[in-house]
């Protein structure tokens, strides 16, 4: 695991993709921390982190999108399927390193945090919730998203399909408000990915997401492990 | 080293593989023939874990590949058809990657430099893969199947692609290399098996076809006895001809006389054939001498690897090549011998 950890992370930034993730998502985020946070004159950082589901939404697939499907491209899946190591040890080794540059992405809140430190009191508690809270729901969708990129060897069509299986999770509210059955709608709202997130940014530290957000990064990581493994024997 | 029974693979309703057996032992080097298309490189996919088989049975070193995926694995360096290289990395941070990834225990340095040193890439280990030529790509790939020294090389069409001169030096390396290796490799071409392999199979169909030195294969398949024979008639002319055709098709178990072309001045090669059982070459003899001619030549035809490889492909019962273009056929097989290392990769890829 630790040896396809270092080569993907290394392989982030010689493809430019790190920079371009965290490039973008230091514009965004300081763009939301501005209009949202100091402008309005706040200590309170939820504003920033509602706003950033979506763009955490649209810039994971980016992360994702070549993790599998180069490999499986370029063949390079064969070095891997054929060397003495399992397959979870493949999956695993490429989630942790996109979850790592998420974090490096996501880490930059605390200097967000430095800056409205100087400039009042920073409600700490809510900070961290916060910032916990986008690292589950980044766990979570990074784990969607290479699943996706498992199932195509076109990078672009791993990327779309990505954003809009993030987008579709993301509009079950919406779904939800359209059923009239309570239950279905209950259920539905019960998957919301937004729903739960948006909780965290209101100061309230739910367990069950927790649980619910790491239950989706697991199932999917054993999804994408099953698919390698279902192509051996197709 | 390996054992391989009764392996079997089916795509959907294709049948790539059906029912392969065969063992290998420490340090042979196994050559697999076959047209394209025949199922070497499914089975080669099959023998490193990379595909499961539908049926069948694979122990390489004694370790199912199935039950235990990872120990058998670690037996086995592979190079597939196309060698499993990260283009955007240098050749030493990709070498350095698998041997992280083979979890290699000798010393890290020391041993990379062993491999490149092998492989002729140590000039080039700080290069980005994706400016390579193919024949340095293929040595990238060959070097990192021998990372960890595994006892078993599976090589899947080494030299596909590659010039002449690096096509000589990649064959004498899997020669050097199966003196401390097992190895199998793969290929489509003739004489690099036969300049390679102590052991060839031939698969055709998803068959195993044939099994054995190319000596033994040949035998198994001679089944006639053809020859080539120069005599001098009495006249020196082509009026010979006729005469000399008549007359040898009267001997006692002839199949098949011709009259080649005029090799010296009046003088004519016969492609003569006889049934299995007889030899015809003192009888032949006794007619020359009763009609005053001289034998100036006669020459066997074996059958090359390349007559049994197309015997054995097409599924023909005679070898029609050598039957209607003998010389040829006779003059190929000199060239192969005489420039087997350099003369036959027009075509491989």
């Amino acid at each position: 695991m630790g040896a396809i950890y270092r080569r993907e992370m290394n392989a982030f930034f010689i493809s430019g993709v790190a920079y371009v993730f965290l490039s973008v998502f230091y514009l965004l985020s300081g763009y939301f921390f501005y209009a949202g946070v100091i402008s309005s004159g706040r200590t309170d950082t939820s504003p920033l982190f509602s706003s950033m589901f979506i763009i955490v939404l649209f810039l994971i697939p980016i992360l994702t999108m070549r993790l599998l499907s180069e490999e499986k491209k370029n063949k390079t899946d064969q070095g891997l399927l054929t060397a003495p190591v399992g397959l979870w040890d493949i999956v695993l080794g490429k989630y942790f390193a996109a979850l790592t540059l998420f974090i490096i992405a996501e880490s930059v809140v605390f200097i967000y945090a430095g800056i409205l430190a100087y400039l009042g009191d920073v409600v700490w508690t809510t900070l961290i919730g916060n910032y916990f809270a986008m690292l589950f729901l980044g766990a979570a969708f990074i784990a969607v998203g290479l699943f996706i990129s498992s199932l195509t060897e076109n990078q672009m069509a791993s990327a779309v399909a990505s954003m809009l299986a993030l987008f579709v999770l993301y509009l079950f509210d919406s779904f939800a408000a359209n059923i009239s059955n309570e239950y279905i709608s209950k259920a539905i709202i019960s998957l919301s990915f937004y729903s739960r997130y948006i909780e965290f940014t209101q100061g309230i530290f739910s367990l069950p997401s927790v649980v619910f957000f790491l239950s989706v990064a697991f199932i999917f990581n054993f999804f994408t492990v099953r698919v390698l493994d279902k192509r051996r024997w197709g | 080293m390996i054992e391989v029974k009764n392996l079997s693979k089916k795509y959907g309703d294709k049948q790539a593989v059906r029912n392969i057996s065969f063992k290998v032992e420490q340090g042979e080097i196994l050559g697999f023939l076959g047209p394209n298309g025949a199922g070497k490189s499914t089975t080669m996919n099959m023998l490193t874990g990379y595909i499961s088989s539908t049926s069948g049975q694979i122990l390489v070193n004694g370790t199912d590949i199935f039950e235990d995926p990872k120990k058998a694995k670690s037996f086995i360096g592979y190079l597939p058809e196309i060698p499993p290289l990260y283009i955007d990395m240098t050749i030493e941070a990709y070498l350095n990657f698998v041997y992280d990834l083979k979890k290699c225990k000798l010393p890290r340095k020391a041993h990379l430099k062993d491999v490149c040193d092998l492989c002729k890439i140590t000039d080039v280990k700080g290069r980005i893969i994706k400016n390579l030529s193919k024949g340095y790509r293929q040595r990238v790939g060959l070097a990192q199947a021998l990372i960890n020294n595994p006892p078993v090389l599976i090589l899947d069409e080494p030299t596909v692609g590659l010039d002449p001169n690096q096509i000589i030096e990649i064959r004498s390396l899997i020669k050097k290399l199966g003196k401390r290796h097992t190895v199998i490799l793969s290929s489509h071409i003739l004489p690099e098996i036969q300049a390679v392999c102590d052991r060839i199979i031939i698969i055709n169909k998803g068959e195993v076809s044939a099994d054995g030195t190319a000596d033994e294969i040949a035998k198994q398949l001679t089944n006639e006895h053809k020859m080539t024979v120069r005599i001098e008639g009495t006249s020196k002319t082509s009026a010979d001809k006729d005469e000399i055709v008549k007359a040898i098709k009267s001997l006692k178990g002839i199949k098949y006389v011709r009259a080649d072309m005029e090799r010296e001045k009046g003088i004519y090669d016969y492609d003569v054939e006889a049934d299995e059982k007889t030899d015809i070459r003192r009888s032949l003899n006794d007619l020359c001498r009763q009609k005053g001619w001289n034998i100036l030549m006669l020459q066997l035809s074996d059958l090359t690897l390349e007559d049994i490889f197309l015997k054995i492909t097409m599924g023909e019962n005679d070898v029609k090549v050598s039957e209607e273009k003998p010389r040829i056929r006779v003059e190929l097989n000199t060239v192969q011998k005489d420039t087997a290392e350099d003369d036959e990769n027009g075509g491989n890829d």
